[in-house]
């Protein structure tokens, strides 16, 4: 009788345990999210949230202070949509490659290689994009700097394609074998498989694949801090340095005044940035789910 | 009566797996418009003899064979495209296995692939092979619907419309019925006797009464040899061999 109270009892605390550790990670983003809102409102008493948005100028200690973030939020959008446009192409082939047609001994060398490239630092990335992309880039544009969107763009190409080609790579392995048996029952070539079956059917994973690779860039700090220049102007092209809003919190907080307008403008882009990483992930998380239906 | 013309003609056709012989040197003749109806136990090399007249057998790796096999004369290897023979000669495996897409885009794939696009040839070809294997009358309202709510006997005859859609010569048949239930099995039986009119049937199944229902000819397989090949009347009343009697009448396999 004992021992059946006792187990039960052990039951119910192992699953109490588990959900509070469940309700704790949600409830810690919840406070996050709170706080963020809580610095960065004070910011909106005495500035216009259309003027913070769509202010073309970011002079955070002139007097008076202008705190316009469109510059931020256009060198974000550029720097991503380059390292997108670099990153989804190679790392959606790359899987391809891994899952289709590399031989089997190749497989597993390669997606470990490529995994390893997720664990390098990013400052590490920053520094190499910094020392060797940024002269490159520099000589071959004839710019006055190499520090420029575009090389944000390839660095950051180099920090999503892991997340990419991984993810890509376990949608595509998921697929059934058979539909491959099936389509190559009917005639189709290697190619015609591949691409109208394989792809067709992996493509909710390989969706979710590339917001997260995307996901990552928006969010990343370092690296971009230290290759794209940090100009807080509207860029008028790739070859122009641009500052991300992730850089310019991590320049500023430093020297802002805790509890000022530059503060609470700090972490009022910190609110954008949150709300833009939460619909990319909503998005992904909405394919991921449909892809296991 | 017509002479019968050989579909496939196979010459001393044998296969290895690695060093393993799964089937030694095979001789016979598949009529056109018969139903060749192939069986034997488990590891008797019946699939992989299925999967050699269509070279499926080519994506197992470490698979080799030897001999020659001739559809209408032609050399299956040297003589045509793999990608070509397969148009030719279509397979519906045991288990049914739509393509993630809908009933109308699971038909019409084949002829996507070779790039025809003119809608009223896609719908022609449709209603066609869906008639031919009967299912027409069951989906025709919900074409556009995905292929994998149908039932298991139905997504079994959606793979045989999928066949025919793209006007073959050969049906390849791999325990078609074996995850369906007796009326669905009934229906796919049916649906051979009818198409045996204008394509020529080759029938491996672990259903030894079924081979007697539909066969024409009939092949008794055991350990990668041919052990008996005859009408299949004449198989299964008065086999030549001792070993085939005794795996039709159950002893064992």
């Amino acid at each position: 009788m004992k021992s059946i109270r006792f187990r039960k009892l052990k039951e119910w605390g192992i699953e109490k345990a588990i959900l509070l550790s469940g309700i704790f990670s949600v409830v810690f983003v919840v406070l996050i999210f709170l706080f963020l809102l809580r610095e960065g409102f004070s910011l909106f008493r005495g500035e216009s949230i259309v003027d913070f948005i769509f202010g073309k100028s970011w002079y955070p200690i002139s007097s008076p202070p202008r705190f316009g973030i469109l510059p931020l939020i256009l060198g974000s959008l550029l720097v991503t949509l380059g390292a997108a446009a670099i990153s989804v192409p190679i790392g959606i082939a790359a899987a391809l490659y891994i899952s289709e047609i590399a031989p089997r001994r190749l497989k597993e060398p390669l997606k470990a290689g490529i995994e390893l490239l997720a664990a390098i630092p990013s400052v590490v990335i920053g520094f190499i994009g910094m020392i060797t992309l940024g002269p490159w880039i520099k000589s071959a544009f004839h710019l006055p700097t190499g520090l420029t969107a575009l090389t944000g763009s390839v660095t950051l190409a180099f920090m999503a394609m892991p997340t990419i080609v991984s993810i890509a790579e376990d949608a595509i392995t998921a697929v059934p074998r058979q539909y491959r048996e099936a389509a190559i029952a009917m005639g189709a070539t290697q190619w015609q498989t591949t691409w109208r079956i394989v792809a067709r059917a992996a493509r909710p994973g390989m969706v979710a694949a590339v917001m997260l690779g995307i996901g990552r860039v928006i969010g990343e700090t370092m690296a971009v801090m230290m290759v794209t220049g940090n100009a807080a102007v509207i860029p008028r092209s790739f070859l122009q340095p641009v500052r991300t809003l992730t850089a310019t919190i991590a320049a500023e907080m430093g020297e802002s005044v805790q509890g000022g307008p530059h503060y609470a403008a700090l972490f009022a882009i910190g609110i954008v940035l949150f709300i833009i990483t939460f619909l990319i992930n909503g998005v992904a998380d909405l394919y991921l789910h449909r892809s296991r239906q | 009566m017509v002479k019968p013309t050989a579909k496939f003609s196979i010459r001393g056709l044998s296969v290895h797996y690695g060093r393993h012989c799964v089937l030694r040197d095979l001789n016979l003749d598949i009529q056109a418009n018969e139903i060749f109806t192939v069986i034997g136990p488990a590891n008797s090399g019946k699939s992989t003899f299925l999967n050699c007249l269509n070279r499926l057998v080519d994506l197992v790796s470490a698979s080799r064979c030897s001999g020659e096999i001739r559809l209408d004369g032609i050399d299956i290897r040297g003589g045509m495209e793999v990608e070509a023979l397969r148009r030719k000669v279509g397979i519906v495996f045991a288990l049914p296995l739509p393509l993630p897409l809908s009933i109308y885009e699971n038909i019409v794939y084949g002829m996507r692939m070779q790039g025809i696009r003119d809608a009223t040839l896609l719908d022609e070809a449709v209603e066609r092979s869906l008639r031919e294997s009967y299912l027409w009358e069951e989906v025709k309202d919900r074409l556009r619907t995905a292929a994998m709510n149908l039932s298991g006997g139905q997504q079994q005859r959606l793979c045989m419309a999928r066949i025919l859609a793209g006007r073959p010569d050969v049906l390849l048949f791999d325990e078609p019925t074996s995850g369906l239930d007796p009326i669905s099995t009934a229906k796919i039986e049916e649906t051979m006797m009818v198409l045996k009119e204008k394509y020529t049937i080759v029938l491996v199944t672990n259903n030894v009464a079924q081979a007697a229902r539909v066969g024409d000819r009939t092949a008794f397989f055991l350990m990668g040899e041919m052990v008996e090949l005859s009408d299949t009347s004449k198989l299964f009343t008065a086999p030549a061999d001792s070993r085939t009697s005794d795996y039709i009448t159950g002893k064992f396999g």
